[in-house]
């Protein structure tokens, strides 16, 4: 076991050092100059680029900039190219911002995918389950910025609310109910949004797994001596089918910081995707590749923490 | 003269042998396709999908297209579907083909049905295009780590590789000559090292040789590395990344879309190779002589290949979404080109004055990605062994 989360980490570690590299290159190698992004500017003028040059290391040759650049990162001293703000603390202030997006859009498709999954399993072939199958691939094909606009259509028009930014400007007077349920309007959409895709999958894999056990002899057993159904069901068929999923938790830490670019582009909401859009448009090479790093190390860290939990969880797992 | 029976497929049954099963492969999977309707509907709208396509390729290009989707009205913007022009104000060449704005024309009087022709073949090549790419790169890393995983990277192998990145990166900082030299010494020392025997020197060598010879990685230790660092992107992210970097064109998308999405038919043809590789026709075929590369894409490869096109059909889904999404955002091909997603994007503007400039692109795209991901579905179903047995 020790031994397991030793070589893992190690392993992991080298991952991340050739990820930290690539995602250099990429940047780097590009055609493009940072600190030509505005060269129309008449601020711009070459004595201004060669400060700016000189302020981020750019006159070096690329592997001297490699390691002042993880050098910041790593003690935290990494300042945006844009307006020389701390990109850590940049980017905490818009995760905290994509936070609530990120958990009422988790929480909705874990609590809607399970239900919707389990009985399109029980009654096999029938007619729930199979509009609940071209429902799924319906959520699966839509693009997510037709949906949202699809969905600001409908709930301004039957409901009369905005929905586009964190919260209405200006709401100074209202009292803390009407405060609230502004924020709940604007937090529905992008959340619900942001969990379609997810539910359309979840379910599909949750019917999957569910039909697996069901298929099995031990369930068969059950059945043939005469156990209620809900028994069979729950008790003995779903507690296994649950097995894949409690891994899976260690597979959403990524989407924390995520954040949907296109949905938080169009709902105006001041989060992690917009901040990245908007470095990408800046050529804010700093922030870019700080995000890449964070994220990279949530997609191991998940992988990590999955591995962990089906070696906790299945005792017939001895690595 | 007798008559020779034949089947369906024309095919000459009257010297057949008892055993031959009564049904072809392909007839088995057809039969087991078309029971799915959903599948079959979604292979429909794919075939008519690609023959609109390919219209709106003839119909608006060139000089002076049938219909000319940059074509500015400005007396006639956000007319809706189907409203007739207003022939007074127009010059004659102005006037849309059809006397009739189909799907309406857009906030600069441009006839929206012309553009959502345009935009289909930017979607189709897409799709397939990037497809193509990642089902190229992946049939490739995952052959060779499902075929020759076992054997290991020697350090030479390190050595001239690090040679040529060497030289790459000389000839990206500027030294073109001399990096391009080093480039090709290092990958034509590279081709020698993977060809050469293990110890082509016969007798003592001396211990720096032998060095050179020494085994350090598997190679499908190295391939599944570099799969899992490729899938430490953000995948959307990555891509709008390298796509705001390069100068805007469609094929920049298509091969960024490529190379960024090859891991899912990597994994699948190792794994499929590596189950094959054991099995009895291949070790027929060795022992027959075959060589490696024959017995790889003749032998394997039509056998490994089911699981592949499944994923290649949704992965065509999965694109044409990404491109969408990229042109919504800004990215990709540029202005006066029409493509679904910059239709929707210029539209966003008026989404409750002209409703259709967001539905008609969106519906369209919908139902071609649902097309693509229906038939995919339906292809993994028929391609399944067990139900095959089953029916």
């Amino acid at each position: 076991m020790l031994s397991f989360i030793g070589r893992s980490i190690f392993q992991k570690i080298i991952t991340l050092f050739f990820v930290s590299v690539v995602s250099f290159l990429i940047i780097h190698l590009a055609p493009g100059e940072p600190s030509q992004v505005d060269p129309l500017n008449p601020k711009f003028t070459p004595e201004m680029v060669e400060r700016f040059q000189k302020a981020f290391h750019l006159d070096e040759p690329l592997h001297v900039q490699y390691l002042y650049f993880y050098r910041d990162l790593f003690t935290g001293k990494t300042v945006s190219w844009k307006d020389n703000q701390s990109v850590l603390a940049k980017i905490w202030e818009r995760f905290l911002n994509s936070l609530p997006l990120f958990v009422v859009g988790t929480l909705i498709t874990w609590t809607l995918s399970f239900p919707v999954g389990i009985r399109a399993a029980i009654f096999r072939g029938g007619l729930y389950d199979r509009s609940t199958t071209f429902f799924s691939y319906l959520l699966i094909s839509i693009p997510g910025f037709f949906f949202a606009y699809v969905l600001i259509i409908f709930v301004v028009n039957t409901f009369h609310v905005p929905v586009i930014g964190m919260e209405t400007f200006g709401l100074g007077e209202a009292t803390w109910l009407n405060a609230l349920m502004d924020r709940v309007w604007h937090l529905l959409l992008p959340s619900v949004l942001g969990a379609t895709g997810g539910i359309a999958v979840l379910s599909r894999y949750v019917r999957g797994q569910m039909l697996e056990v069901e298929g099995q002899d031990y369930v068969r057993t059950a059945k043939a001596k005469g156990l209620p159904p809900e028994q069979v069901h729950y008790k003995h068929a779903l507690r296994n089918a649950l097995l894949p999923f409690v891994t899976m938790f260690g597979l959403i830490l990524p989407g924390l910081i995520g954040g949907s670019v296109i949905i938080e582009s169009i709902f105006s909401w001041p989060g992690m995707g917009r901040m990245a859009y908007e470095a990408i448009l800046a050529r804010d090479y700093a922030v870019i590749l700080t995000v890449n790093f964070i994220s990279a190390v949530l997609v191991l860290a998940g992988t990590f923490v999955s591995d962990l939990l089906y070696l906790v969880v299945d005792p017939r797992i001895r690595l | 003269m007798t008559e020779v029976p034949t089947d369906s497929l024309g095919r000459d049954h009257s010297m057949e042998a008892p055993l031959v099963p009564k049904q072809t492969r392909s007839q088995a999977f057809w039969d087991l396709f078309r029971q799915n309707r959903l599948a079959l509907a979604g292979l429909m709208i794919f075939v008519l999908f690609f023959f609109v396509a390919l219209t709106g390729l003839v119909l608006t290009s060139g000089r002076a297209p049938f219909l000319d989707p940059a074509q500015v009205r400005l007396q006639e913007k956000l007319r809706p579907p189907l409203s007739n022009p207003h022939l007074e104000s127009l010059k004659p060449e102005e006037a849309p083909l059809l006397g009739v704005y189909l799907l309406g024309t857009d906030d600069l009087g441009r006839d929206v049905f012309a553009r959502m022709l345009q935009g289909a073949w930017v979607s189709l090549t897409v799709g397939f295009v990037a497809v193509g790419i990642s089902v190229l790169i992946g049939i490739f890393m995952g052959g060779i780590a499902g075929f020759f995983g076992e054997q290991h990277v020697r350090v030479d192998h390190l050595l001239s590789v690090l040679l040529a990145c060497t030289g790459a990166g000389v000839m990206a900082g500027g030294g073109l000559i001399p990096g391009a030299m080093v480039l090709f010494f290092g990958l034509g020392l590279f081709a020698y090292a993977v060809f050469k025997k293990r110890s082509a020197i016969k007798g003592p060598m001396p211990i720096w040789l032998r060095a050179l010879d020494r085994e350090t990685l598997s190679v499908d230790t190295v391939i599944m590395r570099l799969v899992d660092i490729m899938l430490c992107f953000p995948s959307f992210f990555l891509i709008l990344t390298v796509v705001a970097l390069l100068p805007a064109s469609i094929y920049n998308i298509m091969i960024v879309i490529g190379l960024t999405s090859w891991m899912g038919a990597a994994r699948f043809v190792r794994a499929e190779f590596l189950s094959l590789r054991e099995q009895d026709f291949v070790t027929a075929a060795r022992a027959l002589g075959v060589g490696s590369f024959r017995i790889i894409f003749r032998h394997m490869m039509p056998n490994a290949m089911a699981p592949v096109l499944v994923s290649a059909t949704i992965g065509i889904a999965s694109a044409i979404l990404t491109e969408a999404g990229l042109s919504f955002l800004g990215f990709g091909v540029p202005p006066p080109h029409a493509t679904w997603g910059n239709i929707l994007s210029d539209g966003k503007g008026f989404i409750f004055d002209a409703p259709w400039l967001t539905f008609v692109p969106g519906l369209a795209i919908l139902v071609v990605v649902l097309s693509f991901n229906l038939f995919g579905e339906g292809l993994r179903d028929a391609l399944n062994p067990k139900l095959r047995e089953r029916s």
